[in-house]
């Protein structure tokens, strides 16, 4: 395997290596550009796909999303921990050596209160270098998963954290930018040359990197600029401006499609789309009736019975997107057919639930839902809202942008709201810790069943595999009994690409350069 | 000539002090700031060492002479979202839209001008009767229409300039310029263009109807009798008469153009500081909004004041006035 | 004009005679306006009895019907004119609705600054002296700063600090005040000149003699003769609101997505520019662009006609 993809790639090389005199320039657009390029201070999609260009992992993911050594070569478990061997020979873009020091201090400031990763490694008790290339990072109990959890922990210099002052990822009394804001020093493929937020950032070619010649890509160059509306950032690849657009609309891929010299990509992603309703509460925020209507599971059902699943796939979706009633995709472990397969639309039968729960009359609720972060968001609300008043509940439809309308659901302000869960572990740990467990962070939902919570916390020690699925199988089918959400769709990804270019499209929706080649 | 001056000043200070109380009145008004600035999981430690630094507890007097002195210094605070600080942000952005406002100036003044001097003088010429109607459209149509409008025409359909974004910037000094390219110069006529047509059809309407004014005065119709040639009339007496009110409207003109550059930097991605004010505004980043509030304020001050001293001098009536 | 005459004239006659419908009456540019923009106006007004469908009642609409074609489109229904939304909503009654509401808008913002702007405008010309200067300077200093920056201003501000579940509710009021707070200096100026005028004529100085109360003076004799310029400035105003509403929708500061309204009916087509759905992203824009400019057609001619200098 390995061999092979030596092979693959240094006849690649060589084939493009003779007409490479011209710079191969990729220009790429997408919505929203990265908050800061420092790697610890925001666990954000945009911001990860930047720093990842320039900053690398101890344990990667290729396009299918299988675990590849990156700064580590190999990695084992033992009794309390996980051992890593590093790579050798790899150098900082400033010249500077890799060694498990600066893995030591990349984990620690990862650990740091002001960090925003700190959750997902927070089973690492201690952290310590055997050697200059060994680490061994010990943890509460086992954790199966540790390397999984490891793919978008970015490692720094330690040398060049200190000498600028960023030891620590974000000082907020200090009330001044820090120096990593703009400026990285990483071991990627990439090296930034220059950055105007919102703006252009421009990265070039790391003659340096310990992975030259080893991979397919071939370009020297990577400008990346941000075009926040739709339209626009369509119009930039349709007039030939932008030769890769990480988000264009569904409705616009027909048009990219047709029109010569660019084409469509798509993939099934890793990432459901639901509603969310509050039924841990006594009495709704924002609903005309006193009590809680979610409470009760009979409301639970209507509400996932209401949903034209279809519709909003042909409709909203342009055919694009996987019906479901569960928040997990296929290709993450825990996924059934039997569970996956969507609630058959029924407004008869659920105004009859209503009807029986005591609400012959619906009620209403407001539905808190993103407008710029998922495909379509705001018009899959739309529909819903539609969909509902069919059988008597008034949705009020609140659309706002992600960053005021994820806190709502952290701070468990919302009755009903939308979103979207992508699992980067593909394994369905990260949805039950997260989203059912009733001490999960993001479980605005007020989920509580004793055996999941049980589940929950048994899958994160258990190491007998069969044993695990097995649980995880029953979790899932207790919560497709007590709907806790309103599973609507797994998303598609659609790229679009100028037939110049080639890169390869994967379900995490990561824009891999060191894949991407030019023709 | 001094106490005119004098008294514009202290009107202008006042201007900028009720702007900054209301800029200022924003970081209080829009949520708790420390809520704004930290994650969602600081400690409580956190958050009262961030209030005492910033000094929250402090009589809001104290809080708002603190805020006028920072205002001076250009010190607005680091952005709640790129957490990098306002006045770099703006400063940095600054060049993007003054460009294009130049640029739009320049075009809409010109054929403004051009075009309401034709129409005043040729009042009843058919041209002049489709000018206007065609100007009258200019008027209706949205700013962000006919940016879309130009966008799909020139940029997708005919693929003859860049739909969106600034390119073929140079940095000469801090002052980044895409004048002074080729590509610089194709990817600023669009936005220039949709800026610049409301202006346009504003300028055009206001030198016609000061044109028809003037040509009707008695001193147009003693030149008439002296026998002047008519182009010695247009241009020497009644072009002249028009002037005071042209230095208005440019001033009018610079102004409508920087807050109409919010609309059209949106619709071309156009980075400059109107695209990050409605950024700003999208997200509730205070600082960058009392920024960029007083930073407008001032600019249209600035403007106002070199407007009334050139009136003065020009226009030696208003000095009776006052 | 012909008539020093022995015979009383009747209505209709004095009416035609009147300077205004005389020049009304003899330019067909002007009566084309006024036959489109009222056409408009009403249609958009009565929308709730002219339109098939109802957008704002989420029940009547179907997703399967999204995204159809105008009728006489190859795949149109014949019960969608102009074809149906994203949402499946019937185009044709979604333009109606959202027109209404873009014109309740405008006339909403245009009524307040004109009330606003009026009221000030004769206090200061009437008052004078300490109440003058601060009400004028307080309007030179608001037009020194363009309305659509204060309007999103007023607008981001407004919706930030009402309380979140309020916002939706009042966005449509919140968008009227910000409107409506930017256009007075327009209208105090030409009212108060209109009142500097008015008071100095002998009628008004002989109600101060006789001792009526100010108020009175004021609300009875001086507003309604500041009432031609005033005109004007509101007809042209009413197009400058209702662009300002599309703007600020546009800009997604306005109206919320799912109210229909001239604006976000435009910000939506924008997403479907190249979709090929191109009666979602043209009808909206079209049906804006005509009223504003009829309207604005109304505006000119009034203002040529009622100003004699021009003519």
């Amino acid at each position: 395997m390995h061999l092979k993809q030596l092979l693959t790639a240094s006849i690649i090389a060589l084939t493009v290596a003779s007409p490479a005199l011209a710079e191969n320039v990729l220009r790429w657009t997408s919505q929203g550009d990265a908050l800061t390029l420092d790697p610890h201070s925001q666990n954000e999609s945009p911001t990860i796909a930047m720093n990842g260009q320039i900053y690398e992992t101890l344990v990667t993911r290729d396009a299918d999303l299988i675990l590849r050594p990156e700064l580590a070569e190999s990695w084992e478990a033992g009794p309390d921990g996980w051992t890593f061997k590093l790579r050798q020979g790899v150098k900082f873009h400033d010249g500077a050596d890799f060694t498990a020091e600066d893995v030591i201090f990349s984990f620690g400031r990862a650990m740091h209160e002001a960090s925003d990763y700190k959750e997902q490694i927070k089973s690492i008790t201690s952290i310590e270098a055997i050697d200059d290339y060994t680490v061994k990072m010990v943890t509460d109990g086992v954790n199966p998963i540790l390397p999984n959890q490891l793919t978008s922990l970015f490692i720094m210099d330690k040398g060049w954290a200190d000498a600028n002052n960023v030891s620590v990822p974000m000082n907020y009394a200090a009330n001044e930018e820090t120096f990593a804001v703009r400026n990285a020093n990483g071991t990627g493929p990439f090296t930034l040359v220059s950055r105007a937020p919102d703006e252009l950032t421009v990265l070039a070619r790391n003659a340096n990197w310990w992975g030259e010649g080893m991979f397919p890509g071939n370009i020297d160059r990577i400008e990346y600029r941000p075009i926040a509306n739709a339209a626009t950032r369509v119009a930039a690849l349709l007039s030939g401006e932008v030769d890769f657009v990480l988000d264009p609309p569904l409705q616009d891929l027909k048009r990219i499609e047709a029109t010569e010299g660019l084409s469509v990509k798509t993939v099934a992603q890793i990432r459901s789309i639901f509603f969310g309703m509050d039924q841990g509460i006594d009495k709704l925020r924002t609903s005309n009736v006193d009590g809680n209507p979610f409470k009760d599971v009979r409301v639970r059902e209507a509400m996932n019975l209401a949903i034209d699943r279809d519709a909003i796939k042909r409709v909203v979706m342009e055919g694009l997107a996987f019906p479901t009633s569960m928040i997990t995709s296929p290709g993450v472990l825990g996924n059934t057919p039997e569970n996956d397969a969507p609630v058959k639309t029924d407004p008869e039968r659920a105004k009859a639930l209503l009807a029986e729960a005591g609400y012959p009359d619906g009620f209403t609720v407001r539905l808190d839902c993103p407008n710029d972060r998922y495909n379509n968001d705001e018009k899959i609300c739309q529909a819903a809202v539609s969909m509902y008043a069919r059988i008597g509940v008034t949705v009020n439809l609140d659309a706002i942008p992600k960053s005021q309308h994820f806190p709502k659901i952290q701070k468990r302000e919302t009755d009903f709201y939308m979103l979207g869960w992508g699992v980067p572990t593909l394994d369905s740990h990260y949805v039950f810790s997260y989203l059912l467990d009733s001490e999960g962070s993001w479980n605005a939902a007020g989920y509580n069943n004793a055996r999941v919570n049980e589940i929950t916390d048994a899958i994160a020690v258990e190491t007998d595999g069969d044993k695990r699925a097995s649980m995880i199988d029953e979790a899932w089918t207790q919560v497709k009994a007590d709907m806790p959400y309103v599973p609507i769709h797994h998303q598609v990804l659609a790229w679009g690409l100028a037939s110049t270019v080639d890169i390869p499209i994967a379900a995490d929706d990561a824009f891999r350069p060191r894949f991407a080649v030019m023709k | 000539m001094i106490s005119f001056i004098a008294k514009r000043l202290a009107q202008s200070l006042l201007v900028m002090a009720i702007v900054s109380a209301v800029s200022f009145s924003l970081f209080n008004f829009v949520g708790d700031p420390v809520n704004n600035m930290v994650g969602q999981d600081a400690t409580r430690e956190q958050r009262l060492e961030i209030r005492d630094k910033l000094g929250l507890d402090d009589p809001i007097i104290t809080q708002y002479s603190r805020f006028v002195g920072n205002m001076l210094k250009a010190e607005f605070g680091l952005s709640y979202r790129i957490k990098r600080p306002v006045d770099d942000l703006i400063a940095e952005r600054l060049p993007a839209t003054l460009e294009l406002v130049f640029v739009s100036a320049v075009i809409s003044l010109f054929f403004g001008i051009i075009l309401g001097i034709y129409t005043g003088i040729k009042r009843n010429s058919w041209i002049s009767r489709v000018i206007l109607s065609t100007s009258l459209a200019g008027v209706s149509l949205p700013t962000f229409v006919i940016g879309i409008g130009l966008i799909y025409l020139f940029a997708v359909h005919l693929r003859w300039l860049p739909s969106s974004g600034r390119s073929g910037v140079v940095a000469l000094g801090w002052w980044k310029t895409s004048l002074i390219t080729l590509e610089g110069w194709r990817s600023i006529i669009l936005p220039a263009i949709t800026l610049s047509l409301f202006q346009l059809t504003l300028i055009l309407r206001l030198v016609r109807a000061e044109m028809m004014e003037v040509m009707r005065t008695d001193f147009i119709k003693f030149a008439r009798a002296r026998g002047l040639s008519e182009r010695a009339i247009n241009f020497r007496h009644a072009l002249r008469n028009t002037l005071v009110p042209v230095i208005t409207i440019i001033g009018l003109n610079i102004g409508g153009l920087v807050a109409f550059s919010v609309v059209t930097e949106t619709v071309f991605q156009w980075p400059g500081t109107g695209l990050m004010f409605i950024q700003a505004v999208n997200f509730v980043d205070v600082p960058i909004m009392a920024a960029y509030l007083v930073f407008v304020a001032l600019l249209f001050v600035i403007i106002n004041l070199i407007v009334d001293i050139l009136y003065f001098v020009v226009d030696p009536r208003i000095r009776l006035g006052g | 004009m012909d008539k020093i005459d022995d015979k009383p004239l009747t209505r209709w006659q004095r009416f035609k005679d009147n300077d205004i419908v005389w020049s009304f009456l003899s330019s067909p540019g002007a009566m084309i306006a006024a036959v489109v923009a009222s056409v408009m106006i009403l249609a958009c007004i009565f929308a709730p009895v002219i339109a098939p469908f109802d957008p704002f009642d989420p029940a009547q609409i179907s997703l399967w019907d999204g995204k159809l074609p105008p009728s006489w489109v190859e795949g149109g229904q014949s019960k969608y004119l102009l074809g149906t939304d994203n949402q499946g909503r019937d185009m044709f009654s979604t333009i109606l609705y959202g027109g209404r509401l873009s014109i309740l808008v405008g006339l909403a913002a245009v009524c307040l600054g004109m009330v606003l702007g009026v009221t000030l405008g004769v206090i200061a010309g009437y008052v004078g002296g300490v109440t003058d200067a601060v009400i004028m300077r307080l309007a030179d200093v608001q037009l020194t700063i363009p309305g659509i920056l204060l309007a999103i201003l007023i607008n981001g501000v407004g919706r930030a600090a009402l309380p979140y579940e309020l916002r939706d509710e009042f966005a449509i009021y919140v968008v009227i005040l910000a409107i409506g707070l930017t256009d007075w200096p327009q209208f105090a100026r030409v009212a108060r000149g209109a009142t500097l005028v008015e008071t100095n004529k002998e009628y008004v100085q002989a109600a101060r003699i006789i001792g009526l109360p100010s108020l009175l003076i004021m609300s009875r004799h001086i507003m309604p003769n500041t009432l031609r310029p005033i005109l004007v400035i509101a007809t042209i105003g009413l197009a400058l609101a209702i662009i300002s509403e599309a703007t600020l929708s546009f800009l997604g500061q306005g109206i919320p997505p799912t109210t229909p309204s001239l604006g976000t009916l435009i910000r939506v087509g924008n997403d479907y520019l190249f979709s090929g759905l191109w009666w979602i992203t043209l009808f909206p824009a079209v049906a804006l662009i005509v009223l504003v400019f009829s309207v604005n057609l109304l505006g000119d001619w009034l203002r040529d006609a009622l100003n004699p200098k021009l003519r």
